[in-house]
């Protein structure tokens, strides 16, 4: 048997809620199939099998909220002999005792659905239910199967009317955007505390690149053009193939260097806050893969449905602020990543070309890496190897 | 189309992309960008929105012409005439 975990999506993620199956017992499975809808303070994940098989057996109900690495089913070859379902994959329905009891073929560690409860929500929407007197029961759920999420609850308390006598001081509320900015704070304070930091800048000529764009684009239907930051991230990723180390994880007290480069690309959500899902395998894809790609990851991570390859593997994450006027950008390394590339505004500056001083649009790249895995002049080395890249649009 | 019609079909492609926004609110003389707070990738999508919903095309360097609301009121309303001009 196959043990099917509740996967890692975050440095700092403890536990994370089943809202959804989308395989029952039976059910053929192939690498990269979606088994799973569990919601996590970044949103709700589709989680993906890493194996194939036949689904045996859930052994997590829906609503149920379970630690990293609980065990949420089995799978099986074709060849193994099936056995019998041991959980309801619904939400639970009927009464359940007053006091809380791990059933039979439960995983250790699930805190099954609440006594009574008929609809599907997470424990944390029920909770908050609770806290803001709001009843679940009449709610319309928009998560995945039609499940209650914490924000269907917030907008419901909005839309209720005040109550008519002065309630006593509700108990302080945790919202959405303070439990992602505890989240971003805890993986941010660990990597302050546990990474010797360094960091490096180097400004780029990007006029070569930005020439090479305007006319690339100017033969394009607008669906079709490319968008300068696609350039940015190949120019990383093929940079990162000359300097391997900067695209490692430290894992047990080293540095793995990792053969593939998943480029996590930090954006900034509406709600408020941020998440770092991959591009996958950057350095073999074309322009054109990467823009489509880019495109449609930054909308699934506003809209929701992001899935758990995207969150679980990045390499080293690329940030650009220069949309926001920002000229220079020093990240924080995301652990267990060992490195970080930042870009800044695109600007004029005169420049110097072979002792002409020249008007130039150049750009800020900067690095951020972990001391422990690699030094300075190898860093400077990287940077350097961007910069190359970039001056060779056509080769990207 | 009249301008009022333009205006509302823009109104609603930004809502689009910036649903939580209060849209009765955006000033159509500043930057939208600015206003709701969307990157390049949004602002990208937008336009894509603006040249499938009118049937106009809006070149690269054309993209510093709509920042505003007025702006692209005013530029579609001038693309869509050259369009069906003879």
């Amino acid at each position: 048997m196959i043990e099917f975990k509740m996967p890692l999506l975050g440095a700092d993620m403890e536990a994370g809620t089943l809202v959804a199956w989308q395989k029952q017992p039976g059910d053929a499975v192939r690498r990269g199939d979606i088994l799973a809808d569990v919601e996590t303070d970044k949103g709700v994940i589709a989680v993906e099998s890493f194996a194939e098989g036949v689904l045996d057996q859930i052994l997590v109900p829906v609503g149920a909220e379970v630690p990293v690495g609980t065990t949420l089913a089995l799978l099986r070859s074709d060849q193994e002999p099936a056995t019998a379902p041991p959980v309801e994959t619904r939400p639970a329905a009927p009464p359940r005792p007053a006091v809380e009891k791990v059933s039979a073929g439960v995983a250790p560690g699930v805190k099954l659905p609440e006594a009574g409860a008929r609809v599907a929500a997470s424990p944390s929407a029920r909770r908050l239910a609770r806290e803001l007197g709001v009843e679940i029961s009449t709610l319309v759920g928009t998560g995945p199967g039609g499940a209650i999420t914490r924000d269907d609850v917030e907008r419901a308390a909005q839309t209720k009317p005040p109550p008519l006598l002065p309630a006593a001081a509700p108990p302080p509320e945790v919202d959405r955007a303070t439990r992602m900015r505890r989240t971003i704070a805890a993986a941010m304070s660990r990597s302050k505390r546990e990474i010797p930091h360094y960091y490096l800048s180097h400004t780029i000529d990007l006029q070569p690149a930005l020439d090479w764009l305007t006319a690339e684009n100017e033969r394009r239907p607008i669906t079709d053009r490319l968008m300068d930051l696609v350039l940015l991230i190949k120019g990383t990723a093929l940079a990162l193939q000359e300097v391997p180390e900067l695209n490692a994880l430290w894992e047990q007290d080293r540095a793995v260097l990792k053969p593939d480069v998943h480029i996590g690309v930090a954006i900034a959500l509406r709600q408020g806050g941020l998440v770092a899902p991959a591009l996958h395998h950057v350095p073999q894809k074309s322009l054109d893969q990467l823009n489509v790609e880019l495109r449609e990851l930054v909308q699934r991570a506003k809209s929701g449905g992001l899935k758990s390859s995207e969150l679980a593997d990045p390499t080293i994450t690329v940030t650009s602020l220069g949309d926001r006027g920002v000229e220079a950008v020093f990240g924080v390394i995301y652990p267990p990543q060992t490195a970080i590339v930042g870009f800044g505004k695109i600007v004029e500056r005169p420049w110097s070309i072979q002792g002409q001083v020249q008007s130039r649009r150049v750009i800020t790249a900067t690095l951020s890496a972990d001391h422990r895995v690699s030094d300075g002049h190898r860093g400077a080395l990287f940077l350097a190897a961007v910069e190359r890249r970039l001056q060779e649009p056509d080769k990207l | 189309m009249t301008a009022d019609d333009i205006r509302r079909t823009v109104l609603e492609q930004l809502g689009n992309i910036a649903p939580e926004a209060d849209l009765a609110t955006l000033d159509p003389g500043v930057s939208f960008r600015d206003q709701l707070d969307i990157d390049s990738v949004d602002r990208l999508n937008f336009y894509i929105a603006l040249c499938k919903t009118f049937g106009i095309d809006i070149p690269e360097r054309d993209y510093g012409k709509l920042t505003t609301i007025d702006e692209c009121v005013a530029y579609v309303q001038q693309a869509a005439a050259a369009r069906s001009a003879p």
